[in-house]
């Protein structure tokens, strides 16, 4: 440095620096660590899947990933955004996404769902935080309805046995008859289906982490698996069939969904009231699709209606401030 | 819910806060000093929640400690006190560290000081007998903190004859002395009760002989067991009843004592006393004691100068009007990582950028942070994770509040409640996006138009 004498002699002492209190912050918690929290708890789903489905699992996860990063990355350089990917929700989106694939799923299909997951699902209404549906949600139900049958339940099946569990159909479309798996085989996860869903205890650890570290509100869950729970032993009292109500909880995609997907903060209410009621309202709407409809399984759809629900949640729920609401001055 | 036995029960807390790192260890075991005389001081003449006063003294008056130097007639202000003795200098315009401009009557030395342990053996040490304090007249006891310029020294600096004046309509039953002292770092009501219990207990039973409260209380957290128990040693049986509150941001905010303590909501927009509670801090009695047993006005305070990047913490007693560096240098200075100066706690605390302003009534303290533990900037989107509602003490919805501020949505955010905010800060300490919520509501609740 020969320029040095020219530069501004630095002011003696320390510099100090003028803010607005709080000068504290919670060091803790950011948005950073929320996803990452996200993906360790997804590893017990993904390390489940991969015992089961094997290299079909690595497949779509990479698909799934990359294509969501890749698309966020694009977008971000069109829009002259700062480079949003070291936030994680696209690799989040991207893992969820390829959770809830069947193992099948073309190439082209994958990567349809994960483009449409961050391009309509998150980036055209502003970015992370913006979104009104779950991402990982809008993709799955645009190539859902796109690619039926690269989809639907016969996606799921194959002859070929060099996978025992894939000559099996899913749990949630031979409900009732004599091929659905005993409760063990769902609880470990030993059975067919969406990629992350197969295992319930997977699922449940993981979701207990993020409950525990508090990046997802425990609210969501319990309300989810409460409605769930309550309609499935009318049915069960009802029909006179005894445990359907852990086949309800362990079959399917509820506990995946109800501790990964329902959870994401931004598609739900803000107060803890408000989460528990769209808790209910996606347990309720599962139960409703499960028994009524033609889909042997509805959280996908429950979780974007209600998520569509979630500022009218918002707006019932506005809580009131300790010691009664603010006095009208009187004019 | 079950009670506990009396003495061991802890009350349930309000519901939600913030727990932020204490950092009390680095005063909490540092004794009370006197802080020397400096050269000079500067008398705010606006150091209180009110009226402001107008300087009682010329350029050149000489002033004695303890004389009157601004004065005011409004009720609801304070008379400010020469805090040394010495020569009055022509009144001129300071801005405080809440950025208030107000005239100071800048006062030389000269003369002999009283400083060392005859100050603090004069404002704190000694006998304090509660024996005559049934005998006093309450009417007395609120001229006598009138005319002591007395405001509550926790932080808002209201005036405290104005709570303790007798009100037909609002009957007090219950007088609460606030030891909580729940910001971190600060230190200085906790030496306080830990040395000198005596004139917090005269002062409680002062404060509620004037406003004819029966039930006497000093609430002090749980991380203070030593001042805890000092204090219950020198009650020994007496009518004040020590009460632990458990250990959580903002306990000592006025609201959430009352609520925690006695299970009582003030309503939104309203004051304690509505609700038959009169809250002092446990400085404001203190100092309620010296008015009224030894006619002594507040020219003194205790101020915690703390924090990492404080070469030597210290808890000090000091004449009001001395310049901040005045002690920060009696404390060794800065260190080279300082990194911001706190007038008050971290949570509520503002920013000095001029070490020459002076220390007012409500200073309780000045916490200097390094780098490290500062509050990091870089906000990013609102998650809408709901985490500023989980922490929010009066139980708003900070975010909505905070985004409907900034756009100016006035609507959004009445409906959201935002006048009911009480700005401690627990949104902005656990927001994992760094959004500045309660620096946004705090601007939109100066913004937001009058109807």
């Amino acid at each position: 440095m020969t320029d040095k004498t020219d530069k501004p002699t630095a002011p003696a002492g320390p510099v100090t620096h003028v803010a607005p209190s709080p000068h504290v912050g919670d060091r803790s918690m950011t948005t950073r660590r929320m996803m990452t929290d996200v993906l360790i708890a997804l590893a017990l789903p993904t390390i489940a899947a991969a015992i089961v489905f094997r290299q079909h699992l690595l497949w779509q996860l990479l698909g799934c990933v990359g294509a969501a990063a890749v698309t966020e990355a694009l977008f971000a350089a069109a829009r002259r955004k700062p480079w949003s990917i070291t936030d994680g929700s696209a690799v989040v989106t991207g893992v969820i996404l390829a959770l809830s694939l069947p193992w099948s799923c073309p190439w082209y299909v994958t990567g349809i769902a994960a483009v449409v997951a961050v391009v309509l699902g998150k980036m055209i209404f502003g970015g992370l935080g913006q979104n009104i549906f779950n991402p990982a949600m809008v993709g799955r139900a645009f190539v859902m309805i796109g690619f039926v049958g690269a989809m639907g339940a016969k996606a799921y099946v194959t002859s070929d046995p060099a996978i025992d569990v894939l000559t099996q159909a899913t749990p949630m479309t031979v409900w009732g008859s004599e091929e659905f798996p005993r409760l063990g085989a769902l609880f470990w996860g030993n059975t067919n289906g969406s990629l992350g869903e197969t295992s319930a205890i997977a699922c449940l650890i993981g979701g207990l982490f993020l409950c525990i570290r508090r990046t997802a509100a425990w609210q969501i869950p319990a309300g989810v698996l409460l409605s769930a729970s309550v309609i499935a032993s009318v049915v069960d009292l009802s029909s006179g069939e005894t445990m359907d109500v852990l086949k309800h909880l362990f079959g399917g995609a509820l506990l995946f969904g109800a501790f990964f997907i329902a959870t994401d903060p931004v598609t739900s209410p803000l107060t803890p009231k408000g989460k528990f009621i769209f808790g209910l309202g996606i347990g309720s709407l599962v139960m409703l699709l499960r028994l009524l409809s033609n889909y042997p399984e509805g959280v996908m759809f429950a979780v974007l209606l209600m998520n569509g629900l979630v500022p009218l949640i918002n707006r019932w729920t506005i809580p009131t401030p300790v010691g009664g609401p603010v006095p009208v001055r009187k004019t | 819910m079950t009670v506990a036995a009396e003495g061991t029960a802890k009350l349930p807390a309000f519901q939600r806060g913030v727990h932020p790192p204490q950092g009390k260890v680095f005063s909490a075991d540092m004794p009370i000093k006197s802080l020397p005389a400096p050269p000079q001081v500067f008398m705010a003449m606006l150091q209180h929640t009110g009226a402001p006063c107008e300087p009682t003294v010329k350029s050149k008056d000489e002033v004695a400690l303890g004389d009157v130097v601004g004065d005011c007639d409004a009720f609801v202000s304070a008379p400010v006190h020469a805090s040394i003795s010495g020569t009055a200098a022509m009144a001129s315009v300071a801005t405080l560290p809440n950025g208030r401009h107000v005239r100071t009557v800048p006062i030389k030395a000269n003369g002999e000081q009283r400083t060392g342990e005859a100050m603090i053996d004069d404002v704190l040490g000694g006998e304090w007998s509660t024996r005559g304090i049934d005998a006093i007249d309450p009417d007395q006891i609120v001229t006598a903190t009138r005319d002591a310029g007395l405001v509550g020294l926790g932080g808002a600096a209201f005036p405290t004859h104005v709570k303790l004046t007798r009100n037909e309509k609002t009957p007090i039953d219950t007088l609460l002395v606030n030891g909580c002292e729940c910001e971190p770092y600060l230190t200085a009501d906790y030496r306080l009760m830990l040395e000198y219990p005596a004139p917090v207990l005269a002062g409680a039973l002062l404060a509620a002989k004037a406003v004819g409260a029966r039930d006497v209380l000093i609430a002090v957290e749980d991380n203070k067991p030593m001042a805890i128990d000092t204090l219950r040693r020198a009650v020994r049986g007496g009518e004040v009843r020590i009460v632990e509150m458990k250990t959580k941001y903002p306990m000592g905010g006025e609201k959430q004592t009352i609520l925690s303590a006695l299970g009582r909501r003030v309503p939104t927009g309203g004051l304690p006393l509505d609700i038959g509670v009169v809250v002092v801090n446990v400085g404001t009695a203190a100092a309620l004691a010296r008015a009224v047993l030894r006619g002594k006005p507040l020219t003194h305070r205790v101020v915690t100068v703390t924090g990492p990047g404080i070469h030597q913490p210290k808890n000090l007693l000091v004449p009001i009007g001395t310049p901040y560096r005045a002690l920060i240098d009696f404390c060794d200075g800065l260190t080279e990582s300082a990194g911001r100066i706190i007038a008050g706690g971290p949570m509520m605390g503002f920013t000095l950028a001029n070490l020459d302003v002076p220390v007012t009534k409500g200073t309780s303290g000045v916490v200097v942070l390094t780098g490290r533990e500062v509050r990091q900037a870089g906000e990013t989107q609102c998650v809408r994770c709901g985490r500023c509602a989980d922490v929010c003490p009066l139980n708003l919805v900070a975010t909505k509040i905070a985004l409907a501020a900034r756009s100016k949505d006035w609507l959004l955010a009445k409906r959201y409640h935002m006048a009911a905010c009480m700005e401690c800060g627990c949104c902005a300490y656990a927001c994992p996006a760094k959004i500045p919520l309660v620096q946004l509501i705090r601007m939109g609740k100066v913004q937001m138009p009058r109807e």
